[in-house]
């Protein structure tokens, strides 16, 4: 199940310190619920079972300031009321991770409470449930022969069910094709309201002057297939949206604020002003574009601008909205608003590529553009032709609205959306989300693949590839000085070699150089070749590290970004789809040739500005992978587009997937589910139009009664979800399914 | 016939009933969290003292 979904990187989240220990942001994030206590929500995303349940709300309930404390397993989340008299907020989090929890807290903003066109679609299916099955009940005691005043009788019952309950239960449809016929055009809904409308007011009109044949029944079962099928379609979307706000972990919302007399404030973002000295602790990110003030700081700029090395910022330079604070407490002059940051800059950039994009219909509008006029063409022909040849125009408009309610595109209507929710399901299942149905259609077309670098095809951390060291000893301090930083470079160095025995003293760090310590008495420094005492010289200085004993050197350590385990992989299934792969990014070339070398990527271009990207992707039907806020135009300009969960909160919002757990083999997965999806409806819209042709002459030359009409109804209906559910059960990839769950258990 | 006069009354009533109960479990909040309410029957007594993980017992965690 989708418990195992949940993946290492909620670790790395959850280890910035951040948000969650912040009193006075949590206050301002809370709901008021009146009567002085508050409420929060807070991510669970590990959570799965009973007991994960209960030792989350007992954590929580032994504090003194939580009065209640509710998970919900279906959201993955835990909503605690707390009264902020009796204890801080800050407590909740920690309470959490104790219970053995990885959790966030939620922004309420981002999450209106429940789906209001959700309740009404389930209510009008409901309705139209009720009054379908008992229609039915009359209609077959009507077509097992009851007769005259029972006949007459059981019509009229029905007519009593059956004109509230469409009323209510057509609303979704009436609206809809109302809002398409005053802009003069037509949607799938408009005959459907139609052949509903009509088949209802022709079987009262045939019910007051006791005429032999009725549709409610129809009327009512197809309001509710047809409901069954939206109510199917918003379910899917609402799982992917919930999922979705789950992962927008809440980044800078504001900043702490250093007042002229020296006393700390937390600020929210929207309050920062240009001219603000703003102060940021380690692992917290730059709220709005602004000038460093401090000395010696460094900054994680990866999901600015792609590119991987730490970069250090000397006072007076300026540092984009997003960077990650790697050294220690650095402060900041504010530059501009949050509305005029890069942040800004790049939405205006996606609006534009927005706009430069043509439209593409989805492909059930397509159809219904073609189908409505022709249905109606056949109706009214019927009308006429039966009328001027007969002569008996009442039996011309019982067959006319026989074939409104045969051809009312239930199985049409079914088609599209139920393999949509199929294939959602199976995607989920791998660990995608999608977004809506149309971007699946938009998958099943791309006829190219880009990836970004940093952060996508890798992890976006660096790693140990290429080290000279003089003498085990000089190995054993390196690793005893890498462990007393916090730096990204010197924790992959930690992590890549074995820990000796040394004694280390003095150990002082000075961020955004190195670490110095006294080893055997001498002076030992790792860190930049300047910070080492041997010159400037070299171009890829940030990604190197040196060793040195009282200013000789003793070692240098190389770095890269690690590549995705699986990205390899992916690209050669990418290939075997008939699908090119190119790289685009916009670090320097060397580090991206190395990149591509590794993955096994031909097609690569270095140092793209995010319009280069936007440019190189509209092109074609390209599908874009990438996770960076330099990303984000680019995600939504390209034909369809995926992002990892990690990515910054503007990709994933601007783009059709979302990939959780560690895997790029996800991009097959969607591109081949999509192909699936896509043949399957072409198949079921096949079957159809291919009902549409035995269905509609016998209709024509009248004889449909209701009886045939339920008949025929409701087993389109069925063939075609029968259809949609061999996308589950065809051809299951269980390899690519045990692998994500092993990942997910490691 | 004349059977149809209570059976018929009592059939829609019934389906009534069962409509006005299925719409008070929705706007009541019930379908809120289905996965959570499958495993909640699992946890026996929530009415006891709170739970103690270093005990571990039949919801402990693996």
């Amino acid at each position: 199940m989708s418990c195992c979904v949940p993946t290492a990187e909620a670790v790395d989240l959850v280890q910035q310190g951040g948000i969650e220990t912040d009193n006075e942001a949590l206050l301002t994030l809370s709901r008021k619920l009146g009567d002085g206590t508050r409420q929060l929500e807070f991510a669970v995303p590990d959570a799965h079972c009973a007991a994960c349940i209960r030792s989350i709300e007992t954590s929580l309930m032994a504090l003194p300031e939580v009065s209640s404390a509710r998970v919900n397993l279906s959201k993955r989340r835990v909503r605690v009321v707390f009264d902020p008299e009796r204890g801080p907020p800050s407590a909740l989090a920690p309470a959490i991770r104790n219970s053995g929890y990885h959790t966030y807290v939620l922004d309420p903003s981002a999450d209106e409470d429940g789906d209001p066109g959700f309740r009404e679609l389930v209510k009008a299916l409901a309705v139209a449930g009720f009054a379908a099955g008992n229609i039915m009940l009359f209609s077959v005691s009507i077509w097992s022969g009851a007769n005259d005043a029972t006949r007459d009788l059981f019509h009229w019952i029905s007519a009593v069910i059956a004109l509230p309950a469409i009323a209510y239960a057509g609303r979704p449809f009436f609206r809809s094709a109302w809002r398409a016929v005053r802009v003069g055009k037509t949607n799938m809904d408009v005959p459907i309201s139609i052949g509903v409308i009509l088949a209802t007011a022709l079987s009262l009109y045939e019910t007051v002057r006791s005429g032999e044949h009725a549709y409610f029944d129809a009327s009512a079962t197809l309001l509710f297939f047809l409901l069954a099928g939206r109510t199917l379609d918003h379910l899917m979307r609402e799982r992917a949206r919930s999922a979705i706000t789950n992962l927008a972990r809440i980044a800078p919302r504001g900043a702490t604020r250093v007042l002229p007399d020296g006393q700390r404030e937390y600020a929210a973002l929207k309050e920062i002003e240009p001219g603000m000295v703003l102060e940021l602790r380690a692992g917290e990110r730059v709220p709005v574009d602004s000038e460093v003030v401090s000395e010696g700081a460094s900054f994680d700029t990866s999901i600015v601008n792609g590119e991987s090395a730490p970069r250090s910022v000397a006072p007076g330079d300026e540092v984009m909205a997003g960077a990650n604070n790697l050294g220690g407490l650095v402060q900041l002059i504010a530059r501009k608003r949050s509305e005029d940051s890069l942040l800004a800059r790049m939405v205006a950039l996606m609006e534009a590529a927005e706009g430069a994009k043509t439209r593409r219909r989805r492909i059930a509008d397509r159809a219904a553009a073609v189908y409505a006029p022709v249905v109606h063409t056949i109706a009214i022909a019927t009308f006429l032709g039966w009328g001027l040849l007969t002569g008996d125009w009442h039996a011309a408009l019982l067959n006319a609205v026989a074939v409104l309610i045969i051809t009312c595109p239930c199985a049409l209507a079914l088609a599209v959306p139920i393999v949509h929710v199929v294939a959602a399901g199976k995607l989920f299942e791998g660990g995608v989300l999608m977004k809506d149905g149309a971007a699946l259609e938009r998958a099943a077309e791309a006829d190219s693949v880009a990836f970004d670098k940093t952060g996508t095809l890798t992890v976006g951390r660096p790693r140990l590839f290429d080290y000279h060291v003089e003498g085990s000893h000089a190995e054993a301090v390196a690793v005893a000085l890498a462990r007393a930083s916090t730096h990204p470079l010197s924790q992959a160095l930690a992590r890549a070699l074995h820990p000796g025995d040394v004694e280390v003293t003095g150990l002082s760090e000075q961020p955004g150089h190195g670490v110095e310590a006294i080893v055997d008495g001498a002076r030992w420094r790792l860190g930049s070749r300047a910070w080492c005492g041997l010159g400037t010289a070299g171009t890829e200085a940030t990604t190197e590290v040196w060793l040195s004993c009282d200013g000789i050197a003793r070692a240098t350590f190389r770095f890269e970004d690690e590549v995705r385990p699986d990205a390899r992989d992916a690209v050669q299934q990418l290939g075997r789809l008939g699908l090119p792969v190119r790289l685009l990014s916009g670090d320097t070339p060397q580090p991206v040739a190395s990149v591509a070398a590794k993955v096994g990527i031909s097609d690569t271009r270095a140092q793209l500005l995010p319009e280069d990207k936007v440019a190189d992707v509209g092109r074609g039907r390209t599908m874009m992978v990438g996770d960076g806020i330099n990303d984000a135009p680019a995600l939504r300009a390209a034909h369809v587009s995926m992002a990892p969960s990690t990515a910054a909160d503007i990709g994933r919002s601007a783009a059709d997937f979302v990939f959780t757990g560690g895997g790029l083999s996800a991009v097959p997965l969607v591109i081949g589910t999509a192909r699936r999806a896509a043949s399957i409806v072409n198949q079921n819209l096949v079957l159809a139009i291919g009902y549409n042709a035995i269905a509609v002459p016998l209709a024509v030359s009248g004889q449909v009664t209701p009886l045939i009409a339920a008949i025929a109804m409701s087993s389109s209906s069925l063939i075609v979800v029968a259809n949609a559910l061999r996308l589950r059960i065809g051809r299951r990839s269980w390899p690519a399914r045990t692998q994500t769950l092993s990942e997910a258990h490691a | 016939m004349s059977g149809l006069t209570i059976l018929i009354p009592v059939a829609i009533g019934l389906g009534l009933i069962a409509l006005a109960t299925f719409m008070w479990t929705l706007r009541s909040g019930q379908y809120d969290d289905l996965e959570g309410a499958s495993q909640r029957i699992l946890d026996e007594d929530t009415d006891r003292p709170a739970f103690d993980p270093h005990q571990g017992g039949p919801g402990a965690q693996p």
